[in-house]
């Protein structure tokens, strides 16, 4: 049964996507490329993509082989690989993920990128950001700021109630299990 | 008394140890390592063909016995993952000078090794390295088999799992033909283990019975002396080599005879499904057990095998090494 979150009401992902667009919007030049993290990072990206009506096709990245923790916790199960499909040289990357904690994964899906060349630029884009930095990341387009830090052992997760690319998003709570 | 290599091979939590043979492994454990081997194909497309998981480790080719394609993918494999690699073609150095196995393998664990990646002639070499570093209390060293004698050769079977799934997508329906050196083929043995432990409903052994272990039916295979009859609609054909230099008396008239009886040609082939991939371990002998017609033609999937055995044996290393 998941535990009874002791903190205000969670905010509502489709509305969260509508203020990251309007953020966005500005910037979606023709050098915009999107790169969502697996899994709800990949999502995201996706509305966003056609939201934006951006001409550079959209990437997606899994961080498995670039985690931190490997040493300790081995691979992952389920990597899926990444798709770059653009010359990341000439690139204005924008990095999409669902949520924001602790930057690591962030750190990671940088390292992967360079393994594709060096970008013309990185910013990044996310859903709700949790508090709980471990590094100097922070996002250039973030759709909205928790006002009190979650405990690292809850879990903020992006969930998508079907399978089709315009699937209505919803933020919800778990309680972290790490693999 | 020795353990058995499958009670070696998974740790505790019954996650990989070592990789010493199929024989005994869980299914969850080949399709674990067929599921990781795929995202690590796409890696070879970037401009920085390399990942850090191994970065720092440091892994051991040992070679008691000649082999530079095996050991080349190896050592592919493991600088993609960063690792250092040194390659120690041991039949020309320390066991020349009387150094027995485990005295070698003793002195690279006081050099700090990683991994060891072992070939070697005798069946049981890696299997003996594995008891012994368990027995001198070392969990830290992981032991790879890059095929033992006529026992096993793990990642090749791994990885014509992984190109068989590649075509085929799902093993419950298909049937698989193994033609020719079964007798002498480590590598025929670590395919008949993983098509069975991976479900394939109908494996078939092709061979003349002098090339055929004794027993083989107990392996969970048919056993056919005649090609036309074997082939019938199979999906899979997978040719051996024919290993001339185990070939010791008079298994075989000649290689000529074989290639007549056994060899695959185009007019074998059409037996098979029309859409049945052909695939060999190498190296090929072309016009003894394959055909070069077929070797080239449109079924025959034998050079995405080799690029597919990188990522298989990336696979391998990584969940060897991480944790």
């Amino acid at each position: 049964m998941p535990k009874k979150p002791s903190l205000p009401k969670l905010p509502e992902a489709e509305a969260l996507l509508r203020t990251l667009v309007a953020a966005m919007k500005p910037h979606a030049g023709p050098a915009m490329a999107l790169v969502g993290i697996h899994t709800g990072g990949v999502w995201l990206a996706e509305r966003l993509h056609a939201a934006l009506g951006l001409s550079v096709p959209l990437g997606s990245i899994d961080v498995s082989f670039h985690r931190d923790d490997y040493a300790s916790k081995g691979l992952r199960r389920g990597a899926k690989g990444s798709s770059i499909p653009f010359d990341v040289a000439a690139a204005e990357i924008v990095i999409v993920d669902d949520v924001l904690n602790t930057g690591r994964t962030i750190r990671a899906a940088m390292n992967e990128l360079y393994d594709y060349g060096r970008p013309a630029r990185i910013d990044l884009a996310v859903l709700v950001d949790r508090g709980g930095r471990e590094l100097p990341i922070c996002a250039r387009y973030c759709a909205h700021t928790l006002a009190q830090a979650l405990p690292a052992a809850q879990e903020l997760v992006l969930a998508r109630a079907g399978d089709d690319v315009s699937s209505p998003l919803s933020l919800m709570l778990k309680d972290r299990h790490d693999a | 008394m020795r353990d058995k290599p499958q009670n070696l091979q998974l740790n505790a939590h019954g996650e990989l140890q070592h990789l010493l043979t199929i024989e005994g492994l869980p299914r969850e454990i080949l399709t674990r390592i067929l599921d990781t081997a795929a995202p690590f194909t796409e890696v070879a497309e970037r401009e920085v063909k390399k990942l850090p998981l191994l970065r720092g480790k440091s892994v051991f080719n040992l070679f008691f016995e000649n082999s530079t394609r095996t050991r080349t993918t190896f050592e592919i494999a493991a600088k993609r993952l960063s690792a250092d690699v040194i390659n120690l073609n041991i039949n020309t150095s320390s066991t020349a000078k009387g150094e027995t196995l485990l005295d070698t393998v003793d002195n690279l664990v006081a050099m700090q090794a990683d991994m060891f990646v072992v070939r070697h002639a005798a069946s049981g070499a890696p299997h003996l390295i594995a008891g012994h570093l368990a027995n001198i209390g070392n969990r830290h060293i992981h032991v790879v088999n890059a095929g033992d004698g006529r026992h096993a050769h793990p990642t090749q079977g791994l990885l014509d799992m992984y190109t068989i799934r590649h075509y085929k997508k799902d093993f419950s329906q298909l049937t698989v033909a193994i033609i020719g050196d079964v007798l002498h083929s480590r590598v025929a043995r670590s395919q008949i283990h993983a098509l069975t432990i991976l479900g394939v409903p109908e494996v078939r052994v092709i061979a003349p019975k002098t090339l055929l272990p004794s027993a083989v039916e107990r392996m969970g295979v048919r056993v056919f002396h005649d090609m036309t009859e074997g082939l019938r609609g199979v999906d899979v054909v997978m040719t051996l080599r024919l290993q001339n230099e185990r070939m010791q008396g008079a298994l075989l008239p000649s290689p000529q005879e074989f290639y007549k009886s056994y060899g695959l040609t185009p007019e074998k082939l059409q037996q098979a499904k029309p859409d049945a991939i052909v695939m060999h371990p190498g190296p090929m002998n072309r016009g003894v057990e394959i055909d070069s017609v077929v070797a080239d033609g449109a079924h025959a999937v034998i050079l995405p095998q080799v690029t597919f055995g990188i990522a298989v044996r990336m696979a391998v290393m990584s969940m060897l090494a991480g944790g």
